[in-house]
Formats: structure tokens, C-alpha cells, sequence
């Protein structure tokens, strides 16, 4: 008579018992929403925070100044090998007369630099680096560069932005981290509430010879269907508040200091992120509210 | 067939429940379990469904040695069993045959198996008529016919009914009875535990006495004279 697996069942039950524990499914589907709009705020502005640190990593530049001696054609011939040096996103070079004419601007009324000749400055290159963490490995390996004379960069402000970067990185992790144990464990106490009210239930398939496997199947379809409910719900309100909160920094952001992601750019992160946090929650908090109940 | 040899069972808090019962009951058998409140009969239940393990001494239900049985076999176990509360504990939300499908689908049953089996057993047990009713619309003889045919329906080789008839009128607990021993005449093994004195005088079976933990008197077609009750 035993069949292994009855998935239709499993289903059909999973869905059923949503709908006859209305209010419990309600509130878990409640509690998902808030654990998730929680944690999906707090990611959004780490992220956010991450960007606007990311742009300010890409305005840190290297300048490699070539030897006084090179012509321009050595001074050229530098970028291929500059280019070749790991972690050197962009390279770009400025002759004598442009970094000259870059140092005038807004100096043309002053006589004392109207007669300056070209060869006051030296050849450069401009260097743009991947990761702000391996620029010192990167100024050395230009350093070491034969024709390079000096490298200059803002070494004290990018180990400034690494700083903040790790510290936002490690409290977002950690804070993440916390906000999915909790929101299991509510997640939890909801189910199980819910599971308390069919302990009768439960107890009465255990001694009629139910395996724990068929007991436990319809809950964790359920709490799949509860915690990807308890999802999309989130996403879409999650989406509403990001746009009015885009709106309000913008209106108020005259400077433009601050730039904000935009939601649409991230839906396709964010809306498998919720549906499967959704999923871990929803089936995680079935798995630890039943557990108790099957001892029997 | 059960077998308990010198089984002890001393619960965490330091009840001794059971001193030493030997008891074998052979397929096909009709036996009641009588006793007063707290001399070890639903501790006996307890131990020959797997709830709890027993302190010292052997058991074999139906074949399983429940000395070493492993978790994962308790349900295959207990498929062998069908199991009667004194308070029906069937399920209000379902229908008469929703409560015995329930527990055809937990062992794997077919729809087609339902199909054959459910309306058999109500007809059996005389609900065939109220398939569609819930247990609340039902009298509380009708709930526990509902109840045996739940036990009934996996076609157990033993049923344990654990004080059927406490929360019945004679008359119906009397009905009751005489439907268990119908069911046996058909074959299947019949454990009741009781504390009605005169149904089991009444029906002459074989009675087993327990007091104090300890197995006082085992008599087939024995009398329960009720002073210990």
C-alpha cells in the first residue's frame, strides 16, 4: 500500500491549510514582510553606501611623472607596459604641454606665468586603480617602472575609504546576519502557533503509522508558499519606499552629493534575493516549529 | 501477537510505573485490560505503540522487537496497530470520511484505495450514511464508531482502544462492545482497556487485571469482581 513520495498531496494540503489557518497564515505572511522589508532597507542603503564610496574610490588617481630626459615618443611608449601592471583599470597620458595648460587655467591674466616654457613640466600618466586596497602594491610596481621618476597619489585618502568601506561592509554583514535569525525565530514562534492548533492533528497521523517526512512535507510547502507570499509582498512594497525615499534625496539634494542606485537597475538582484530569503524563512520556520510537534 | 516479557518502565521522576509484566497475547485474541487509575494500563499502551521505551525487559509487537527498533520503523510499526481514544480524537474541521482518508494517505494509501476501502468500513461500523457529516453533528456513540473505523481503516492486525466506552451511556457502550467483538470475530486481535465492570463480565472474554504495576490475575472468559476500580 506504502507509496514513497505523493507530491500532488503534499501540494494540495500545503495550500489547503493556508487557507483553513487563515489568520496564523496571515500573520506569518505579515511577519516575512517585516523581516524582510527590515533587511532589505538595510541592504539597500549598505549598498547604496557602497556605491557612493565606489565612485569616490574612482576619482583616486596615481600620477606616474616620466624621467625629465624622455622624449615624447618614450614617454609613449610607457602605457603598454603601465597598462600590463595588475590592478590599473585606465591609464592616461599627459604630455608636458597639457599638464601646463591644465596648470594655467585660470592663471591667463597673471604675467608672472605667461612666458613659462614647455618643458616646465613633466610628461605623466594618469592612473586609475581596480581596487583601492592593492594601491600600494600598484604605486610600487609603477615606482619600479624604468622612465617612471616619481608617483604621487592620495595614499592617506585611500586607506581613508578602505577603512570605511570594511567597517560598513563587516556592520552590514553582521547586522544582516542578526535580522535573518531573528526573522527565522519569529518565523518560527508564528508557525508554530499555527502548527500548535494541529497538534491533535499531527499526534493522530503519527500513531495511524505517518512517517515524519509525511507529516513534515505539507508544512514546508507551506511555509514555501508563505515565505514567497510574504516576498513579493515585501519587494513591491520595498520598491515603493525606495522611490519615495529617491524622491525625497533628490528634491532635497541640490549639490547632487549624494547618488542613490536605482531600484530598477537592481530588481534582478533583489527580487530572486527576496524570494529565496523568502523561502529560507517560510520552509526554515516550518522545519524548526514542527520539530517538537513529531516527537511523538 | 504481543509479547512483554518482565518489562519494568521507571519514568524521569522516578514513578515506578511498571514492576515486572509478562503478558502474551496471541493473533486473533480478544482481551481486556482492566485495572484502577494509576496502576500501569495506559503505561502498557504506551509501550506497545512506541511512545515511550520501556526501563527493563523485553517486547515484541506484531513481529517488531521494540527493544531495538529504530525511529524510522516505529511508523511501519504502528501500521500494524489501530489505535481507539476514550475521546475520539477525530479531527472537527473534516468530514466522517475526510477523518478516516487522512489516515489511509499517511501510510501512502491510493485515491483508488480510498475508494474501495473508506465506504467498507463506515458500512461496517453503520455510518455509511454520514460520510459527509462532520464529527460535531454526530452523537458521541456515532464519534466513536467513526473513531473505530478510522483505527479499522488500514486494516490493522491489532487494535488498542484505550477506554472506548468511558464517555458513553450504557446503551450505547454496550453498541460499542458488541460492534469490538464483531470486528474480532472477523479476525483482528482486540486489546480494551476498561473500567466498565459489567460489560466486561457481560461478554466473558479473557481479562487481565493489573494493580500496582504488577499483573494481578489473567483469566480467559474471566470475571472482573470491580473492587479495585
Amino acid at each position: 500500500m506504502a507509496r514513497r513520495f505523493n507530491t500532488g498531496y503534499y501540494i494540495s494540503e500545503g495550500f489547503h491549510s493556508i487557507f483553513t489557518h487563515g489568520f496564523m497564515s496571515f500573520a506569518a505572511v505579515c511577519m516575512t514582510v517585516a523581516c524582510l522589508l527590515i533587511m532589505g532597507s538595510f541592504s539597500l542603503v549598505a549598498l547604496n553606501l557602497e556605491h557612493m564610496l565606489g565612485d569616490l574610490e574612482a576619482e583616486n588617481e596615481l600620477i606616474a611623472y616620466v624621467e625629465e630626459d624622455y622624449t615624447e615618443e618614450q614617454a609613449r611608449a610607457l602605457q603598454s607596459s603601465l597598462e600590463a601592471i595588475p590592478n590599473v583599470s585606465n591609464v592616461t597620458f599627459m604630455t608636458r604641454r597639457e599638464a601646463l595648460d591644465a596648470f594655467l587655467e585660470g592663471h591667463e591674466d597673471n604675467p608672472l606665468y605667461n612666458e613659462l616654457p614647455d618643458e616646465t613640466l613633466r610628461d605623466r600618466y594618469h592612473i586609475h586603480v581596480d581596487d583601492i586596497e592593492l594601491m600600494a602594491k600598484t604605486w610600487s610596481a609603477v615606482e619600479s617602472l624604468e622612465g617612471v621618476a616619481l608617483v604621487r597619489g592620495a595614499m592617506k585618502v585611500a586607506q581613508g575609504f578602505i577603512m570605511v568601506r570594511n567597517i560598513a561592509t563587516g556592520v552590514a554583514i553582521a547586522l544582516i546576519a542578526m535580522l535573518v535569525l531573528i526573522s527565522l525565530f519569529i518565523i518560527a514562534n508564528t508557525i508554530k502557533l499555527a502548527t500548535f492548533y494541529r497538534r491533535e492533528e499531527i499526534a493522530i497521523m503519527k500513531m495511524c503509522g505517518a512517517t515524519n517526512a509525511f507529516v513534515r512535507w505539507p508544512f514546508v510547502v507551506e511555509g514555501m508558499l508563505l515565505g514567497l507570499c510574504g516576498a513579493l509582498v515585501a519587494f513591491f512594497l520595498q520598491w515603493g519606499l525606495y522611490e519615495a525615499v529617491a524622491r525625497v534625496v533628490v528634491q532635497g539634494n541640490g549639490l547632487s552629493l549624494v547618488t542613490m542606485v536605482s531600484f530598477t537597475t537592481m530588481i534582478r538582484y533583489i527580487l530572486p534575493a527576496f524570494c529565496g530569503a523568502g523561502l529560507i524563512i517560510g520552509v526554515g520556520g516550518s522545519l524548526l516549529a514542527i520539530r517538537k510537534f513529531l516527537q511523538v | 501477537m504481543i509479547r512483554l516479557i518482565d518489562v519494568h518502565k521507571e519514568y524521569d521522576n522516578g514513578t515506578k510505573a511498571l514492576k515486572g509484566i509478562d503478558l502474551r497475547i496471541d493473533d486473533g485474541e480478544f482481551v481486556f485490560l482492566v485495572g484502577p487509575s494509576g496502576s500501569g494500563k495506559s503505561t502498557v499502551i504506551k509501550l506497545i505503540t512506541g511512545e515511550i521505551a520501556a526501563t527493563e525487559g523485553k517486547l515484541m509487537v506484531n513481529g517488531y522487537n521494540l527493544n531495538n527498533i529504530s525511529g524510522r520503523q516505529i511508523p511501519y510499526m504502528r501500521r500494524t496497530l489501530g489505535i481507539i481514544f476514550q475521546d475520539f480524537r477525530l479531527i472537527e474541521k473534516k468530514t466522517v470520511y475526510e477523518n478516516l482518508a487522512f489516515v489511509m494517505r499517511a501510510i501512502g494509501a491510493s485515491p483508488k484505495e480510498l475508494k474501495r476501502r473508506i465506504p467498507y468500513v463506515l458500512e461496517l461500523v453503520g455510518l455509511d450514511e454520514k460520510a459527509k457529516q462532520y464529527p460535531g453533528q454526530l452523537s458521541g456513540g456515532e464519534q466513536q464508531r467513526v473513531a473505530i473505523a478510522r483505527a479499522l481503516v488500514n486494516n490493522p492486525s491489532m487494535i488498542i482502544a484505550d477506554e472506548p466506552t468511558g464517555n458513553l451511556d450504557p446503551q450505547r457502550s454496550l453498541e460499542i462492545m458488541m460492534l469490538l467483538e464483531r470486528i474480532n470475530e472477523l479476525g483482528t486481535t482486540m486489546l480494551v482497556v476498561t473500567h466498565e465492570r459489567a460489560l466486561v463480565n457481560r461478554f466473558a472474554k479473557r481479562v487481565v487485571a493489573i494493580e500496582d504495576g504488577r499483573i494481578i490475575s489473567d483469566e480467559t472468559g474471566g470475571y472482573y469482581n470491580g473492587e479495585t476500580i
